[in-house]
């Protein structure tokens, strides 16, 4: 596409530009900018902040107890992202290899999800982990099949059923959050290996490679850069999940999305939800930084 | 084919369905040991499914493929004993060019010490030494071409497949690589079989052509052969440049034959035709066998024809095109029937295409063993 220059159409990209532009000051940088100020500020009374320029809040952000939660945010986060790759790469492989007529289709699976509510979908896993649930139901059933078959072939039947707690715990967090995820992560993905040159597969399997390795070599290199979009664009949202550990999560699983609800909410303590929030913020400006200076695969056709 | 010939690669009544499309039908051809074999034809006819299916990209709906005796069925690409050089080069693009061409000897288990030797002496071998650590986004499309060749021949294949592999090059080079590609096969000896749709390309490398026409194997022979000899109305007309007529064979001895074409009159052969008299048949003239005459110079020219030896066929006509393109120069010619035939004269002197001009009435003639009966 030829680059155009702007200063040569100033009347059309003002008229592109500043409707968005509007938008985005308005409804994104002024209120980030309220919040930016209200983490240096102080509670007055119950609904009196006045921004003294205090640091109190990020001292007390940056205590132990809030920095295992970060911590522990990252680590559910990063574990998602990486589950979340594991399952999304053959998936997004098995679309991009998928016949001509199946793959707008395998693409709707991917995002029909999107076409529901976020809170709806989220009920509904809760329905299928609960312990009255399909998941536990189901586990019930083979359990008692077992018992069954032991009692047929003459053996002690297993123990009565007990339903496996499946919902408010780390387990069901992580779980969560994968299958809301799993669409970021196969998109870009796919794109990336849509676009892959399908001659360097055979290439490679040309030259002896069996097909492990040349996805290891081969696919997996090139994809790169969809890797790479993919994990940041699972990881950051990941990191700011607030619903799924909220209605999914036990009392140890909380993330730092739902402490910073908290201080907004409970507590009232706005100034130092603000700076949770901007430490928050800070963390991923700094995972969007280091992905921009990786090395560059170079692309030839 | 020599005595000697030994076929590396044997297809058997091939075919290949892609749903309803036939794209291979019923092909059976064998490619003999060292030669450089072309596969030539339209595009859509089916060569590169041929090629793919000797690599093992695809599989064959019937029929079986044996290289040097071997049933292919069931063996997958990576372990059959050909390479591919593919259309896009396929060069990888994150590794180095020594990375690339290690990597298929890397796979085979090769020893460290060996693999530095083989990469060295194949990137020698397509004068690509000293680019060993080039990335490949770095070189020239022609450059990644040989980085693709030394890739594959640094496995020693017992044959290389070529897909197009000129078709992404300029004019200049890509008529430099048809010379260095038929060196390069002379010097390490494996066999080549390469795709194209260039008969120029397949005139000038092949020991054998192989013309497709959808999915058929249309003719089997040597360049010149194809050129002087084509079996058939495709082959004559898809191999160079050619005028054709529908005729009908009304003489046929053993050492002379006439053709009565409507377009062209009478055409005289200086040879038999095995075919029923009465037969329909095509002839078919190549623009370069027909002498044309300057004009004035057809007098002269009439009056011989008047005792004209068998060996020899006259035409008349109007110039109603005219096309110079530097070393020949083009006519389409008028004959009186209505008929335009093609005419290509070499500009031997620099003013020869002053002799010439748009509605000139010239005559032409051609030997009686230069037209091509066509039967099929």
């Amino acid at each position: 596409m030829a680059e155009q220059d702007w200063k040569a159409n100033k009347g059309v990209f003002a008229a592109v530009s500043l409707p968005t532009l509007f938008w985005i000051i308005l409804f994104f940088l002024v209120p980030m900018a309220i919040v930016w100020l209200y983490s240096f500020g102080e509670n007055k009374g119950l609904t009196e902040i006045d921004i003294s320029g205090t640091l109190d809040n990020y001292k007390r952000a940056t205590e132990w107890l809030y920095l295992t939660i970060f911590g522990k945010s990252f680590a559910v986060a990063a574990l998602v992202t990486l589950i979340c790759l594991i399952i999304g790469f053959p998936v997004a492989m098995a679309i991009t290899f998928a016949s001509e007529k199946w793959r707008p289709w395998l693409l709707l699976g991917i995002m029909l999800p999107f076409w529901t509510n976020l809170l709806i979908r989220t009920y509904a896993l809760m329905m299928l982990l609960g312990t009255q649930g399909f998941a536990n139901k189901g586990l019930g059933a083979l359990w008692e099949g077992t018992s069954w078959i032991k009692t047929l072939v003459g053996l002690q039947p297993l123990p009565t059923w007990e339903p496996v707690q499946l919902l408010f715990n780390n387990f069901a967090v992580v779980f969560g959050l994968v299958y809301v995820h799993l669409p970021f992560m196969v998109l870009p993905l796919y794109a990336a290996l849509d676009r892959l040159d399908r001659s360097l597969i055979e290439a490679s399997l040309d030259l002896g490679a069996g097909h492990f390795r040349t996805i290891m070599r081969i696919v997996v290199p090139l994809a790169a850069p969809g890797i790479v979009a993919g994990v940041m664009i699972t990881l950051i949202p990941a990191l700011g999940a607030y619903l799924t550990p909220d209605l999914m999560g036990g009392t140890d699983s909380q993330m730092i999305a739902n402490v910073i609800e908290r201080q907004f909410k409970k507590a009232n303590d706005w100034p130092f939800g603000a700076a949770l929030s901007f430490l928050l913020i800070y963390a991923m400006f700094a995972l969007i930084a280091i992905q921009s200076m990786r090395k560059k695969v170079p692309e030839v056709r | 084919m020599t005595e000697t010939a030994r076929p590396i690669i044997q297809i058997q009544n091939v075919s290949k369905r892609f749903g309803k499309v036939t794209a291979v039908d019923n092909v059976t051809l064998d490619i003999n040991a060292g030669e450089f074999f072309v596969l030539l034809g339209p595009s859509g006819c089916g060569k590169t499914t041929l090629l793919r299916m000797i690599a093992g990209f695809e599989l064959p709906s019937e029929g079986k493929i044996l290289i040097d005796g071997q049933d292919m069925a069931g063996i997958p690409p990576n372990k059959r004993p050909v390479n591919m050089v593919f259309q896009s080069y396929a060069v990888f693009p994150h590794m180095s060019v020594a990375d690339n061409v290690a990597y298929g000897l890397k796979i085979a288990g090769v020893k460290g010490s060996e693999i530095k030797d083989r990469v060295a002496e194949a990137l020698e071998l397509v004068k690509l030494g000293g680019f060993e650590t080039r990335m490949p986004d770095q070189m020239s499309g022609g450059q990644r071409q040989r980085v693709a060749l030394a890739r594959s021949l640094v496995m020693r294949p017992k044959v290389l497949l070529l897909d197009e592999p000129l078709s992404a090059l300029d004019a200049k080079l890509r008529a430099q690589m048809q010379f260095e590609l038929s060196d390069l096969q002379k010097k390490v000896g494996i066999t080549f079989v390469t795709v194209t749709h260039d008969q120029d390309e397949a005139l000038s490398m092949a020991c054998r052509i192989g013309v497709i026409n959808k999915g058929e194997v249309a003719q089997l022979a040597t360049p010149s052969d194809l050129y002087e000899y084509p079996a058939n109305r495709f082959v004559a007309d898809f191999v160079g440049s050619v005028n054709i007529f529908e005729g009908k064979l009304t003489l046929d001895d053993p050492d002379k034959a006439a053709v009565d074409c409507p377009g062209l009159g009478k055409v005289y052969l200086n040879h038999g035709v095995t075919g029923p008299h009465g037969a329909d048949v095509g002839i078919a003239l190549r623009p370069e066998k027909i002498y044309l005459h300057v004009p004035g110079e057809g007098k002269a020219v009439k009056a011989a024809a008047q005792d004209a030896p068998d060996g020899y066929n006259f035409a008349r006509g109007k110039i109603k095109g005219m096309s110079y393109l530097g070393d020949i120069t083009l006519f389409e010619i008028e004959l009186e029937s209505g008929a335009c035939l093609r005419v290509s004269r070499p500009n031997l002197s620099r003013h020869d295409q002053d002799d010439f001009t748009w509605g000139d009435k010239v005559s032409m003639h051609w030997r009686a063993d230069s037209p091509v009966v066509l039967l099929g």
